[in-house]
C-alpha cells in the first residue's frame, strides 16, 4: 500500500510498486485524460507533471512517485472551469482526434510553469517529444502561445489586483 | 600539506617559465592579408577539405550550441578553467580571415597563432602536426572559402598563470613533438591510412587518452580512456572493460552510422563524431576501424560477455538500493531492454552487451539515464527517453547499483550518488 498525492489529493494505491504511474491513474483513480499510446516512452500521450516537471507515465514506476505531486489534466481543470492552457487549446482548435492533446497540454503546461515567456525555438523544443499524427502540429504552436499570453497576462492582472488591495 | 603542494606548484611554475624562456617565448608574427577568391582554389582541393574537416571534427568544437558552423564560440571545460573555439570562419576581424596559408598550416602543426602568439593544447596541435602538408594545405582551401561569419570568440576564463600563454611554450617544450606522421612499411597501406588519420586530424586520444595535471597526454596510456565534457571517453586499448570485444566490422559500422548491436548507440560526445563520419569516405571510415581494432584495441579480444549474476547478495546498504532499483528497472526499464524476443521499434539492447554498465566510470550512464538518447542522423536505433525529471539523483543511483550488480561482473561505482549529480549539473550547463 503506498500513497500517492494526485491533483492534489492524496489516494491510497495497492499494488506491485513498479506499475507504471498511467496504469494506476487510469485502471485504479478513473483519472483517463493520460492516454496509453505506446507504452514505450515514444510518443507523450501519457504525459502527467511529477513535482512540476513532463513525465511519460507509461515508464513511471509508481515506487518514485511516493511523497511527490502528481498533476494530470484534469488538475488543470474541468470541463466547466477549464484552466489557461485548456482555453488555449480550446481557442486555437488545436485538436484533431485529440489522442495526444491531455499529454500535449500537459507539456505545454510544465514549459509555462517554469517559463511564461518562452521564445518559439523554446517551445519547439520543449514540445518535440510529443508526437501528434493528424498533423496539428501548427496549431498545437498557436495554443502554446496563446497559452504563455494568457499565463502572462492573469500574472499581470494578479499583481494589479494585489496592488490595489493595498 | 597545503603548503607543500602550493610550493610544487610554485615550483612547477618557475620550471615552465624556465622552460619557456630557453624554448624561444614568442614566434614571429606572420603577415595579415585578406582571404584569397575562392576561384583561386581548384574546387576539388575545396571538396578534399571539406572532407578533411569532417574528419577532424573541427565543426564539433568550432561551433558553439545553436550557432553558426565553425564561427566558434564553444567552450571546452578543462580543469584549468573555460577555453573558447574560435572563429574559423574567414571573417577578417573576427575570424581567420587575415590567415595566409603559411599561418595556418604553422598553426596547425606547430601551435602557433597568425600574431605569434601560442596556442593553447585544448587546441590539439600535438594530433595536427601529424597532418601532411598536403592535407592541411586542402582544409585551408576549404575554411577559407567558407561564408565569413563576424563572431567575437569570447575571452578565455583562465586564471592567472594559466592565462599567461608564454607559459605553453615550456608545455611545449615538455611534452610537445613536432612532425608529420611516419608510416610504418611492416604495415599494410588501409592500417596505415587508419593510424595517420587516428594519431592526426582524428586526434580520437585527445578525449580518449587520460591527461596529466598539465593536461597533457599520457602517452604511455595512449588511448587508456580519457574524458570530455563531463562524460568519460572510454579506453579503446587493452584496457577497455567493454563486455562483448570489438570488431573492426562493429567499430566501421558504429562509427560509420552511430549505433551497432549489440554495444548500442554513440552518446554524449561521440555523436557528433558519428556524424561527421557519416559524410566522409567509406574507405577512411574502415581504415580507422581497422587501426583501432588490429593496433590498439587488440587485448579486449576474446573477452565474453558478462552473465548476470543473480542473488549473491553483498551487504546492507547495496542491497536496500538494489531492490528500490530492481522496482525501477522493472517499470521504467524491462520494456524495451528486456530480451523478450519481440521485434519493435523502441528495442533498446540487452544490457548484458551494454559497454556503460562495465565502464570504469559511472558518469557516463548517469547521462544516458538522465538525458536519454536520440539517436544519431544514420542510425536505426531507437529514441531513448531521457528520467532526469522521473528519477531523483537518490534513485538513479539505485537504479545503477542494480544495473551494475545484474548486468556486469565490476565491483561497486564508489561515490555513485556524485556521479550521478556530477552528470546532471554538467548536462544543464551550457
Amino acid at each position: 500500500m503506498l500513497t500517492l498525492n494526485v491533483n492534489g489529493q492524496p489516494h491510497q494505491v495497492d499494488g506491485d510498486e513498479a506499475t507504471p504511474l498511467l496504469y494506476v491513474l487510469r485502471g485504479d483513480l478513473g483519472l483517463n485524460a493520460a492516454k496509453f499510446g505506446c507504452g514505450l516512452g515514444q510518443c507523450g500521450a501519457c504525459t502527467v507533471l511529477l513535482d512540476d516537471k513532463p513525465v511519460l507515465s507509461c515508464l513511471t514506476p509508481i515506487a518514485v512517485a511516493k511523497q511527490r505531486q502528481i498533476t494530470t489534466l484534469e488538475g488543470l481543470g474541468g470541463h466547466d472551469g477549464p484552466g489557461p492552457v485548456q482555453r488555449a487549446f480550446i481557442a486555437e482548435q488545436a485538436a484533431q482526434c485529440g489522442f495526444c492533446i491531455a499529454g500535449m497540454i500537459m507539456r505545454a503546461e510544465a514549459l509555462l510553469r517554469r517559463n511564461s515567456a518562452p521564445s518559439e525555438a523554446e517551445i519547439r523544443a520543449h514540445m518535440t517529444t510529443n508526437l501528434c499524427r493528424c498533423g496539428t502540429h501548427m496549431r498545437i504552436l498557436a495554443a502554446v502561445r496563446r497559452a504563455a499570453q494568457m499565463v502572462r497576462s492573469a500574472a499581470t492582472d494578479a499583481a494589479h489586483a494585489q496592488e490595489a488591495r493595498r | 600539506m597545503r603548503l607543500k603542494r602550493a610550493l610544487l606548484g610554485l615550483l612547477v611554475v618557475v620550471l615552465l617559465g624556465a622552460a619557456a624562456f630557453f624554448y624561444l617565448v614568442r614566434q614571429p608574427a606572420l603577415p595579415a592579408g585578406q582571404p584569397p577568391p575562392p576561384a583561386s582554389f581548384d574546387a576539388t582541393l575545396i571538396a578534399r577539405g571539406a572532407e578533411l574537416a569532417m574528419l577532424g571534427n573541427c565543426n564539433t568544437c568550432h561551433t558553439k550550441d545553436n550557432g553558426r558552423v565553425y564561427a566558434g564560440g564553444r567552450p571546452l571545460m578543462t580543469p584549468f578553467g573555460a577555453i573558447y573555439a574560435t572563429n574559423i570562419t574567414p571573417d577578417v576581424d573576427t575570424g581567420i580571415g587575415s590567415w595566409s596559408e603559411a599561418a595556418f598550416v604553422r598553426a596547425m602543426s606547430r601551435g602557433v597563432r597568425r600574431d605569434g602568439q601560442h596556442l593553447y593544447p585544448a587546441f590539439p596541435y600535438d594530433h595536427f602536426t601529424r597532418v601532411s602538408t598536403d592535407d592541411l594545405r586542402a582544409l585551408y582551401a576549404f575554411l577559407i572559402t567558407r561564408e565569413p561569419v563576424q563572431a567575437q570568440t569570447p575571452a578565455n576564463a583562465l586564471p592567472f598563470p594559466w592565462s599567461w600563454r608564454a607559459l605553453i611554450a615550456g608545455w611545449k617544450a615538455l611534452y610537445f613533438r613536432p612532425g608529420e606522421f611516419k608510416a610504418d612499411p611492416t604495415l599494410s597501406a588501409e592500417l596505415n591510412r587508419g593510424a595517420y588519420l587516428v594519431e592526426g586530424l582524428a586526434h580520437c586520444g585527445a578525449c580518449h587518452t587520460p591527461r596529466n595535471r598539465l593536461g597533457a597526454q599520457q602517452n604511455d596510456r595512449y588511448l587508456g580512456g580519457g574524458e570530455i565534457d563531463g562524460w568519460h571517453a572510454p579506453a579503446l586499448n587493452s584496457s577497455s572493460t567493454a563486455p562483448v570485444a570489438w570488431t573492426r566490422e562493429q567499430l566501421f559500422t558504429y562509427l560509420r552510422q552511430g549505433y551497432v548491436a549489440p554495444h548500442g548507440v554513440a552518446a554524449g560526445p561521440m555523436q557528433a563524431v558519428a556524424n561527421n563520419l557519416s559524410a566522409v569516405a567509406e574507405a577512411d571510415v574502415k581504415a580507422i576501424a581497422a587501426y583501432i581494432a588490429a593496433i590498439v584495441g587488440r587485448g579486449t579480444a576474446g573477452q565474453q560477455p558478462n552473465a548476470p549474476t543473480p542473488g549473491a547478495p553483498a551487504p546492507g546498504d547495496q542491497d536496500q538500493k538494489s531492490a528500490e532499483g530492481a522496482t525501477i528497472y522493472a517499470g521504467a526499464c524491462a520494456l524495451c531492454h528486456e530480451p523478450t524476443g519481440q521485434q519493435f521499434s523502441a528495442r533498446g539492447i540487452e544490457l548484458t552487451t551494454s559497454k556503460l554498465i562495465t565502464m570504469p566510470d559511472a558518469r557516463n550512464l548517469a547521462h544516458v539515464i538522465l538525458e536519454g538518447i536520440k539517436p544519431p542522423l544514420a542510425s536505426p536505433a531507437a529514441l531513448m527517453p531521457g528520467f532526469g525529471d522521473v528519477l531523483t539523483d537518490h534513485q538513479v543511483a539505485a537504479l545503477m547499483v542494480y544495473l551494475r550488480r545484474s548486468f556486469s561482473q565490476q565491483p561497486a561505482w564508489p561515490g555513485l550518488e556524485d556521479s550521478v549529480r556530477q552528470a546532471r549539473h554538467s548536462a544543464t550547463e551550457p
